[in-house]
């Protein structure tokens, strides 16, 4: 008997906390209905010429000097290399971070519809690679790089 | 179980840099468990979505090329003070989270 109660016990919270769950992401839907698709063809992309396609809609980039990224020149340890890009060009529309020799080179990618040419973030790299760091400003592509040393890789364990 | 998340905002001249850490694992789903010989399967966060005074400012796609416990930074121009900043994330397994603060 006693146990009997517990099972109902437990079926009772296991319930409520689905509800619970349920409200919690009916509430967080309207943000993520806003937010553009996760674009996982650019993530699963072996080059950087495939990634730009599929994220960007074009591999052809300017380089650019009016990119900045401030990155370490060697990094220890691969699994944290600490990167942030700025720009100093108008109408940012997209920044997306490349890792040329990762396996999949695209690490992180930000679409400003209010932000200005900023985004830092925390990468894994497997070896010294250089990294593209590539702007979308007024609906052109514009590309910087950058060569990051790595001494103990930050992929696989 | 919820993950932290934690969120702040800083004045950097004209603009608000906005902070973003998470208490994410972030595992690629290429390293192998050396015990058991199977890979650990991925678990990552994708999507970030910023939000400055009720308006979507930015969303940032991730991958697991990421560093675990993501630390992500925006900035924004005109934020006014007190306005309310929010962060949302989700990840590859359906998890979420967010937190928001004002812009001091």
């Amino acid at each position: 008997m006693n146990t009997m109660k517990r099972r109902t016990f437990l079926k009772g919270t296991v319930a409520g906390s689905v509800i619970a769950v349920a409200v919690g992401s009916g509430l967080l839907r309207p943000t993520q209905a806003l937010a553009a698709a996760w674009p996982k063809s650019a993530f699963k992309s072996k080059t950087v010429a495939d990634t730009m396609k599929n994220l960007f809609g074009s591999s052809s980039a300017k380089a650019s000097n009016a990119i900045k990224i401030k990155a370490p020149i060697q990094a220890e340890n691969g699994a944290v290399v600490p990167i942030s890009v700025s720009t100093t060009l108008p109408n940012v529309q997209a920044i997306g971070v490349l890792v040329e020799k990762n396996p999949f080179p695209l690490a992180c990618s930000l679409n400003a519809t209010g932000a200005s040419g900023f985004f830092s973030a925390r990468i894994k790299m497997g070896k010294t690679s250089p990294i593209h760091c590539v702007v979308k400003a007024g609906g052109k592509l514009h590309v910087a790089k950058k060569t990051i040393k790595v001494t103990v890789g930050g992929c696989g364990g | 179980m919820a993950r932290l998340t934690k969120i702040k905002t800083r004045p950097k001249g004209a603009e608000t840099e906005i902070l973003v850490l998470v208490n994410h694992p972030m595992e690629t789903g290429q390293r192998v468990n050396k015990k058991t010989k199977k890979k650990i399967p991925a678990h990552y966060i994708q999507k970030m979505t910023f939000t400055v005074g009720g308006k979507q400012v930015a969303d940032a796609n991730l991958g697991p090329a990421v560093s675990k416990n993501p630390l992500v930074g925006i900035r924004v121009k005109g934020a006014k003070k007190g306005a309310k900043v929010k962060v949302a994330w989700s990840d590859n397994k359906g998890e979420s989270g967010s937190a928001e603060t004002t812009v001091k």
